[in-house]
C-alpha cells in the first residue's frame, strides 16, 4: 500500500488546523503578520542560495541535447531552434522551453500491443495540464498585486477585466443577484491541479515514481485555490480590511484591522507554507530550468572552444611508448617508425628519418 | 546467443508496463543472470591504474570493496556536485511528471520500473538527499531519501549498466534531464570502487596500449586492411592502397576498430578504402590511417571522464606528429558525442591544425573550424552534392533500405540529414521507420555504452526491441531488407537484434553502400557486392 500522499494531505489538513486554531486562539499576529514576513524573507534568501549553489558548480564541458539538425553544410537547413548554433537560437530555445513547455510537448504514450507491435501516440495532457497549471497560477499571481498596490495598475485592472470576463447576473425587476465576476484562472488552476494529482494516483508508472514529496505541493496548492475560491464567491469576506492588512504588509506598517476572516488566515498560511517550502524543494524547478545545460547552451562545439574550468593535465600513452612496444613489429609490417631499433647501425637510422 | 535466452515470445510474455502497488525503495535489487555484464578483469583494471583492481563477481556477496568505500563514494559524489553543473542541477529539480518513463527502450523491453530514467535516477537522488539536502537528512524517507548501503550500491551498478546513455529521455524531459549525464556520474563513482564490468575495461586498456579497443596491434592492422584491398581488388579489379602513419599527408582518417573487425563493419570499411582510393585517383586525394590513433571509439567515455581523455588524446597527438592538415572521422557513434562535444574542450585547442576544407570541393567546414574533424557523412554527402563522385546506386537494387539514426549522433551532434542524402544518391529505394523511431526520437540498439557483450543477451534483445519493431514495421509495409546505420556499436549489435526480432533484415553501414554504388576508374563489371552476393541483374548471368 503506497501511504505517500496520505501522508502529504495529513500535512495539510494540520496546517489547516494550525491555521484555525491559531486565529481562533488570538495568534492573528503572528499568522497575519510575523509568518508572511518569515516566509517571504526564507523564500527569497532560500531561492537565492539555491540557484547560487548551482551558479558555483562549473559547466566543464556543453552537453546540449540536439533535437534537430546540426548546422553544417550551407545546402542542408537546420533546426535553429532544437539545435541552436548561435545564442538567439538558445534565447528561443529557452523561451519555448519556458513558457511554452516545448520538451513537453512532445510526449508521447508508449503501448504495447499484440504481434508485437509497439505503438507511439501523442499524449498531450500532461503538457496541457501543466501549461494549465502554471499559466493560471502566474495569472492568479499577477491579479493578486491588486492587494499590494494602491491604486491599482491600469495592466492589473484589465487582466482582471479580461479574467473574469465571464458573469452570472440575474435580472429580473422581483429578482436581481449578481456573483463577482467569475475569474478563469481560479478555475482553472483548481481544475488543472486537480488532474495532476488525478494522473499521480492512476497512472501506474506516475504512481510508483511519486513521492510524498510530489503530492504535498500538490494538496497545498488545492487548498490555496480552494480557500481563494470560497472566500470570494461564497464567504464574501471583507475585502476593505483584507486589503489594509495586505498593504500594511507591503509599506511596513503592518496591522491586523478586525474583519479578517478566518478563512483568509488559513489561506495566508497555506501561501506563507508554500513560500517558505518552495526553495528546499523540487519546485526550485523554476529557477533551475534557466540553468539546465542541455538546454541553455549553443550546440556550436565544433565551432567554437568550449573552455573547461577544472581542465587537468592527464596520464596518456604516448606515440614514442607506442613504438617502444611495437617498433619490431611496426618495421616488419613496412610501417614508418620514428626511431631505429637501438642496436642498428647510426647511418641506417639517418637514412629512415630522411624518409 | 546464449541458450538460456528467452525466445521472443518469451521475452514479450514477461513484459508488464504497470508497476505494482509497492514502494519502489522496498523492493529488493535481484542481479539476474543474462541481465548483466561480468565483473572487469583486474588486470585490465590495473593498466590504466584504475583504483581496487582484484577478481571479484557481480553474484558474490563480498564484492571486495575497500574498507571506506562508503566515504569514497560520498566524496566523490560531493567533488562531481561541485564539477559539474548538470549533476547538481539535474539532482535537484525533477520534479517526476513521469514524461521520460516510457521513452526508454530497456523500460519498453524489460517492464522493470527501475528502468524508468526517473527512478534510474532517483536511486542516485536518494542518496543525494540523504547526504547533502536538509530536507533528506531530517525527513528521511518521508522526503525521498536513504542512507547508502551495499543493497543500495548494487542496484546502483545493476541499473547503471542497464542504460545505455543514449539520451532519448532527456528530448523529452521539460527541464533537459539528461540521464545519460546522471548514468555517466554513477559510473564513474562506481569506478572509483573497482565496480566497472569487462566489455568496458578491457578495451579501455586495449585502446591505452594498442590504440584501438580490440587491441589489435600495428602489423595486424595492416594486415586486416590489406586483406580487404585483396577482397576489393577480386570484386572489382582495383587495388586501393591505403597510407599508414605517412607524415606530411593531408588529412588523417580515424574509424571505431571495430569496422576493421568484424561484419558487417568490415563492408563499411571497405567502403572508405574505395572512397579514398577513388579520391585519389581522380583529384591526388592524401588520407592516411593511423595504427597509433586506430580507434575512433572511446570506451574511456564509459569509464569517467578523465579515461575519456586519456584515450581521446591520441587523435590530437597523432595529428600534430603526423602533420596533417585535419582529421576525418568514420561512421561511429559515441565516437561523435566526444568529438563533437568533449574532444575540443578536454585536448584542444587544435591550433596547429587548419580550418577543414575539403581538397576536392574547396568546401569549408566551417562547423568543425574549431574541432577540426569531419564526419565522413558530411564530407561524402558534399562530394555528390558537387557531383564529384560516379554512382551507379541500381547495385544496390536489390535492397530495400531504412536508416537508423544512432543515439549520439542525432542527440549529441544533430547528423540527420546527411546520412540521409548519401543514402538516397547511393541507392533507389529508402523507405523511413515511424517519425517517433527516428531523429532525435530515435531508439537505441539496446547494447550501446559498452552493453554489447553475451553475457548480457536478454537485456540486450528486450532492449532492442523497440528500434527493431520500427524496423519490424518498416519490412511488413514496404518489404525493406537492410538497415542502414553509421555507428559501430550498431553495426555489432543490430543484426543480433534483428535475427532476434525480425531476421529477414540485415544490416550494413551507410559507406558500404557507398562502396557498391562508386564507380572506380577501371574497374571490372561487377559481379558481386562487397559481401559476394550476386548484384541485381548477374543473378541470372551467372545461371545461364
Amino acid at each position: 500500500m503506497n501511504v505517500k500522499y496520505m501522508y502529504s494531505l495529513l500535512a495539510v489538513v494540520a496546517l489547516l488546523l494550525i491555521a484555525w486554531i491559531g486565529v481562533a486562539i488570538g495568534l492573528k499576529v503572528v499568522f497575519g503578520v510575523i509568518f508572511p514576513y518569515l516566509a517571504v524573507i526564507i523564500f527569497i534568501a532560500g531561492f537565492a542560495y539555491r540557484v547560487m549553489g548551482w551558479a558555483r558548480s562549473a559547466v566543464p564541458f556543453a552537453i546540449p541535447t540536439t533535437c534537430g539538425q546540426q548546422k553544417s553544410l550551407p545546402w542542408i537547413k537546420p533546426n535553429a531552434v532544437d539545435n541552436p548554433f548561435s545564442k538567439s537560437g538558445v534565447v528561443a530555445r529557452m523561451a519555448l522551453e519556458i513558457l511554452l513547455f516545448r520538451s513537453l510537448f512532445r510526449n508521447t504514450r508508449m503501448k504495447l500491443h499484440q504481434g508485437p507491435k509497439l505503438a507511439y501516440n501523442l499524449e498531450i495532457f500532461l503538457w496541457v495540464g501543466a501549461l494549465a497549471f502554471h499559466w493560471a497560477f502566474f495569472t492568479v499571481i499577477v491579479r493578486h498585486l491588486r492587494l499590494f498596490l494602491n491604486p491599482v495598475p491600469m495592466p492589473i485592472q484589465l487582466l482582471e477585466n479580461v479574467d473574469s470576463f465571464f458573469r452570472l447576473e440575474i435580472l429580473y425587476d422581483s429578482f436581481k443577484m449578481a456573483l463577482p465576476g467569475v475569474y478563469m484562472s481560479g478555475l482553472v488552476l483548481l481544475l488543472a491541479v486537480t488532474y495532476l494529482l488525478l494522473r499521480r494516483l492512476f497512472i501506474p508508472t506516475v504512481r510508483y515514481i511519486s513521492q510524498a514529496a510530489d503530492y504535498f505541493p500538490l494538496f497545498l496548492i488545492f487548498g490555496i485555490a480552494l480557500t481563494g475560491i470560497l472566500m470570494r464567491y461564497f464567504f464574501k469576506v471583507d475585502i476593505v480590511s483584507t486589503k489594509e492588512l495586505t498593504m500594511g504588509l507591503v509599506t511596513f506598517h503592518p496591522t491586523v484591522p478586525d474583519g479578517v476572516s478566518t478563512i483568509f488566515f488559513i489561506h495566508l498560511f497555506f501561501v506563507c507554507t508554500l513560500l517558505a517550502y518552495f526553495p528546499f524543494s523540487k519546485l526550485m524547478h523554476l529557477g533551475g530550468i534557466f540553468l539546465s545545460p542541455t538546454r541553455n547552451l549553443p550546440a556550436d562545439t565544433r565551432a567554437r572552444r568550449h573552455v573547461n574550468p577544472w581542465n587537468y593535465p592527464v596520464p596518456v600513452h604516448t606515440y614514442e611508448e607506442y613504438e617502444d612496444e611495437f617498433r619490431d613489429k611496426m618495421i616488419e609490417a613496412g610501417l614508418p617508425v620514428e626511431r631505429m631499433p637501438e642496436e642498428t647501425p647510426e647511418e641506417q637510422t639517418d637514412t629512415d628519418e630522411k624518409e | 546467443m546464449a541458450d538460456e535466452t528467452p525466445k521472443p515470445e518469451e521475452l514479450i510474455a514477461k513484459i508488464n508496463h504497470r508497476p505494482a502497488f509497492e514502494d519502489w525503495m522496498q523492493v529488493p535489487v535481484e542481479i539476474r543472470k543474462g541481465m548483466y555484464c561480468y565483473a572487469s578483469n583486474p588486470k585490465s583494471v590495473e593498466y590504466v591504474g584504475l583504483p581496487n583492481p582484484r577478481q571479484w563477481n557481480p553474484l558474490d556477496e563480498d564484492w571486495k570493496l575497500p574498507e571506506n568505500w562508503k566515504e569514497i563514494l560520498f566524496e566523490g559524489f560531493r567533488e562531481r556536485l561541485e564539477k559539474f553543473r548538470t549533476f547538481k542541477v539535474f539532482m535537484d529539480i525533477c520534479v517526476r511528471c513521469g514524461a521520460c518513463a516510457d521513452k526508454c527502450h530497456f523500460f519498453i523491453g524489460t517492464g522493470d520500473p527501475k528502468n524508468m530514467p526517473v527512478l534510474r535516477a532517483e536511486l542516485l537522488r536518494s542518496v543525494y538527499r540523504h547526504d547533502f539536502t536538509k530536507a533528506g537528512r531530517i525527513l528521511g524517507k518521508i522526503a525521498g531519501a536513504r542512507p547508502m548501503t551495499f543493497e543500495v550500491l548494487k542496484e546502483w551498478w545493476y541499473y547503471l549498466f542497464q542504460c545505455t546513455e543514449c539520451r532519448r529521455c532527456s528530448v523529452f524531459c521539460p527541464y533537459g534531464i539528461d540521464t545519460a549525464e546522471i548514468t555517466i556520474m554513477g559510473r564513474e563513482l562506481l569506478n572509483l570502487l573497482g565496480l566497472n564490468i569487462d566489455w568496458i575495461a578491457t578495451p579501455v586498456a586495449n585502446c591505452y596500449r594498442t590504440g584501438n579497443h580490440l587491441g589489435i596491434q600495428p602489423h595486424a592492422f595492416v594486415d586486416m586492411i590489406d586483406f580487404f584491398c585483396d577482397d576489393i581488388e577480386e570484386i572489382t579489379g582495383i587495388r586501393p592502397e591505403p597510407q599508414f602513419n605517412k607524415k606530411g599527408a593531408d588529412i588523417l582518417f580515424i574509424t571505431p576498430s571495430g569496422d576493421v573487425f568484424a561484419d558487417p563493419g568490415t563492408y563499411t570499411c571497405m567502403g572508405y578504402l574505395m572512397l579514398f582510393h577513388y579520391l585519389k585517383e581522380k583529384y591526388g586525394f592524401d588520407i592516411t590511417w593511423s595504427t597509433y590513433a586506430s580507434e575512433g571509439g572511446n570506451f574511456g567515455f564509459f569509464t569517467s571522464h578523465e579515461m575519456m581523455k586519456r584515450l581521446n588524446s591520441k587523435m590530437y597527438m597523432e595529428a600534430k606528429r603526423l602533420g596533417v592538415k585535419w582529421i576525418l572521422g568514420g561512421e561511429c557513434g559515441h565516437m561523435w558525442r566526444v568529438i563533437n562535444q568533449y574532444m575540443d574542450t578536454m585536448n584542444g585547442p587544435a591550433d596547429f591544425l587548419e580550418e577543414p576544407v575539403s581538397p576536392i570541393t574547396g568546401t569549408r567546414f566551417e562547423n568543425a573550424r574549431s574541432t577540426k574533424m569531419v564526419h565522413i557523412a558530411e564530407f561524402t554527402a558534399d562530394l555528390i552534392k558537387h557531383g564529384k563522385l560516379e554512382l551507379d546506386p541500381s547495385r544496390n537494387d536489390n535492397l530495400r533500405v531504412t536508416f537508423h539514426d544512432s543515439c549520439n549522433p542525432s542527440r549529441g551532434m544533430g547528423l540527420l540529414e546527411e546520412p540521409r542524402y548519401v543514402i538516397k544518391k547511393v541507392c533507389n529505394h529508402f523507405y523511413e521507420m515511424p517519425a517517433n523511431t527516428i531523429r532525435e526520437q530515435t531508439f537505441c540498439c539496446g547494447s550501446g555504452a559498452g552493453l554489447n557483450a553475451g553475457e548480457d543477451m536478454e537485456l540486450r534483445m528486450a532492449g532492442g526491441l523497440p528500434r527493431a519493431n520500427a524496423v519490424k514495421y518498416v519490412h511488413e509495409k514496404h518489404g525493406v531488407n537492410m538497415l542502414a546505420c553509421i555507428c559501430a556499436i550498431d553495426r555489432a549489435a543490430l543484426p543480433t537484434s534483428m535475427q532476434y526480432w525480425v531476421p529477414e533484415v540485415d544490416v550494413t553501414g551507410v559507406h558500404e553502400l557507398v562502396g557498391n554504388a562508386l564507380i572506380l576508374p577501371g574497374e571490372t563489371e561487377r559481379t558481386t557486392d562487397l559481401r559476394g552476393e550476386d548484384l541485381p541483374g548477374m543473378e541470372e548471368e551467372a545461371d545461364e
